[in-house]
């Protein structure tokens, strides 16, 4: 007889106590878009920049989720997620640059039979680099921080210089499809349709990477290889797989965020990766190594202070997302949700 | 009876340390042996080379006959080989049950399997949906062993379970042990309480400086006080 299925398998089943659910941080992002509002002139630029924030918050996520896994299973310091950023942007330029009337009519389905086939090709690309980077830069030397950093970091200089090298060093634009352009009007509130669609993506990746650790084996393992790889191998579970595994997920999340990061901005270039890579480690280390839930709300709430700060003490917004950190830490010290011991 | 694990010869290093230098060691199938020896003697780097979690440097490991010192973790654990580590090991952001669903390696957990667990574990029951790192000590010990028992295994490592838990947990332990051999599993078991080795072993091996320097069975070591002392430094009169 199967004792698996549901919660309620066994004799006591529901009536059973449960763990007392810690939900303190998930109320952070909402209290802090509050406790903004008195400070914003008027309600419809509160709704307009928290959107935006929002957008924003959701675009980190996903170039951070993989990361957070990647530190939390394998406890690789990876320097290099930030390459697969601008690759993922790059890719994308590969397909949107050739299908660029499509991307200009009016046509919502061609504007999509462009988009669509861009952000895969940029994934698998990513994806199959994540492999590649796994086995031969990672690989040597599990284990140890110093020569991790070392070499990811290097690993992140070489792919920079090798994208300046294959698309030069200039800019590349890379516009909206028309049906992502504009805005809708709510009463006074402008709201950004692209930014709209990527709390949607942001939305979709966070809800089905949390349906996959909590409702799948594969899941399971990755949390408890997350807490103790070894207990997880003398369990019967080759590991090794699921670092690849997790590693090429990772990589082309990093992808994902790239392309809706560089639709954002319109433009690729080769530093984006670089520099997205200290607002991605900023995020894992406010959620807690490890913790996709934790990288979520670390997003959003990096993402909401820096467009209020932004908007109300313009020469804050630099420094918003260390001082975040930083207040964070001092609440908890191992950040909003942490998994691993280290 | 013919032995279901073999070491000869075993060395390991961990490091630029040299733990185990030749270790010989026969575990015969369906008996309880244990394993003695004082603090740093080698017995949990024993079990920890067997487990393919540290590589042994020299000699070789025989499971069921075939050679399992060259195989991976995961493949030695495949082989039908369950771990209890010292540490227990739960995954303590996991609930009771999603800890024993992994350790379910072949599929669904079994019921009739599962009840006969709470049998002897009873508040595993109780805390099913509990999340692993908030049991008590004990009961993070009952799990560690329901995990190794949730699917049947040949051969069974062990080590210090009964370290630091209360009398009525290490009653339980006891009790659930010499039904696991009764049902016909074979057990290696690191233990410190010589109380509790004395209740359910039936062959033991007593290490010193990384090596076995005897090996027998249980009634002899406890027939033989002057052997207790000279072999593990105590009587057994001093552990009631």
């Amino acid at each position: 007889m199967s004792a698996q299925g549901t919660d309620g398998d066994t004799d006591a089943g529901a009536a059973l106590p449960k763990t007392p659910r810690d939900y303190l941080p998930l109320l952070l992002p909402v209290a802090l878009a509050l406790a903004a509002l008195p400070f914003v002139p008027s309600t419809s630029t509160w709704v307009t920049l928290t959107i935006a924030g929002l957008a924003m918050g959701m675009m980190i996520f996903v170039m951070a989720s993989g990361l957070t896994l990647i530190f939390g299973l394998m406890d690789v310091l990876n320097f290099g997620h930030g390459a697969f950023i601008a690759i993922g942007a790059y890719m994308a330029t590969l397909v949107l640059i050739p299908l660029a009337a499509w991307m200009q009519a009016d046509s919502v389905w061609l504007n999509l039979a462009a988009v669509v086939p861009a952000v895969l090709f940029a994934m698998a690309v990513t994806g199959a680099l994540g492999l590649a980077f796994e086995r031969i830069v990672i690989m040597p030397v599990y284990g140890q921080h110093l020569k991790q950093i070392l070499i990811t970091m290097g690993g992140m200089i070489v792919a920079e210089q090798m994208l300046y090298a294959f698309f030069g060093p200039q800019q590349i634009p890379l516009p909206l499809p028309t049906s992502l352009r504009g805005s809708f009007q709510f009463g006074e509130a402008a709201i950004e349709k692209y930014r709209v669609v990527c709390v949607l993506v942001g939305l979709a990746v966070f809800l089905a990477m949390l349906a996959i650790l909590n409702r799948s084996k594969i899941g399971l393992l990755i949390r408890a290889g997350v807490e103790n790889t070894e207990m997880v191998e003398a369990l019967g579970y080759r590991i090794t797989r699921l670092f690849v595994g997790v590693f090429m997920a990772g990589s082309a999340l990093a992808g994902l965020g790239g392309v809706m990061w560089a639709l954002y901005r319109e433009q690729v270039n080769a530093a984006m990766g670089g520099e997205l890579l200290v607002l991605v480690f900023i995020v894992v280390i406010i959620g807690g190594l490890g913790s996709v839930t934790g990288c979520f709300i670390g997003a959003l709430l990096v993402a909401l202070a820096t467009n209020y700060a932004g908007f109300l003490v313009p020469k804050l917004a630099l420094v918003t997302d260390i001082l975040l950190m930083v207040a964070v830490l001092l609440w908890r010290p191992r950040g909003l949700y942490p998994v691993t011991s280290r | 009876m013919s032995e279901l694990l073999t070491l000869s010869g075993v060395e390991t290093h961990i490091g630029r340390y040299h733990i185990l230098h030749g270790v010989e060691l026969g575990v015969p199938e369906g008996q309880t042996t244990m394993l003695l020896g004082r603090n740093g003697a080698g017995k949990t780097t024993t079990l920890r080379t067997i487990m393919g979690l540290w590589r042994a440097s020299g000699g070789e490991i025989r499971f069921g006959g075939e050679r399992i010192d060259a195989l991976s973790t995961p493949a030695i654990a495949r082989a039908g080989i369950g771990y209890v580590p010292e540490t227990m090991a739960v995954f303590s952001d996991l609930t009771v049950k999603e800890n024993l669903v992994l350790a379910a390696r072949e599929g669904e957990m079994d019921q009739t399997r599962l009840d006969w667990i709470f049998g002897f574990f009873p508040p595993l029951r109780k805390f099913w949906l509990s999340r692993a790192g908030t049991l008590s000590g004990g009961q993070k010990q009952m799990l560690s062993f329901a995990r190794s028992l949730i699917e049947p295994r040949r051969l069974l490592l062990i080590d210090e379970p009964t370290k630091g838990l209360a009398p009525a947990i290490i009653g339980a332990l006891i009790d659930c042990l010499k039904e696991v051999k009764r049902r016909g599993a074979t057990i290696l078991l690191v233990e410190q309480n010589f109380r509790v080795a004395q209740a359910i072993g039936d062959t033991v091996g007593v290490m010193d400086n990384g090596r076995v320097v005897h090996a027998g069975t249980m009634a002899e070591l406890v027939a033989d006080e002057a052997m207790q002392q000279r072999l593990l430094g105590l009587s057994l009169d001093t552990h009631q």
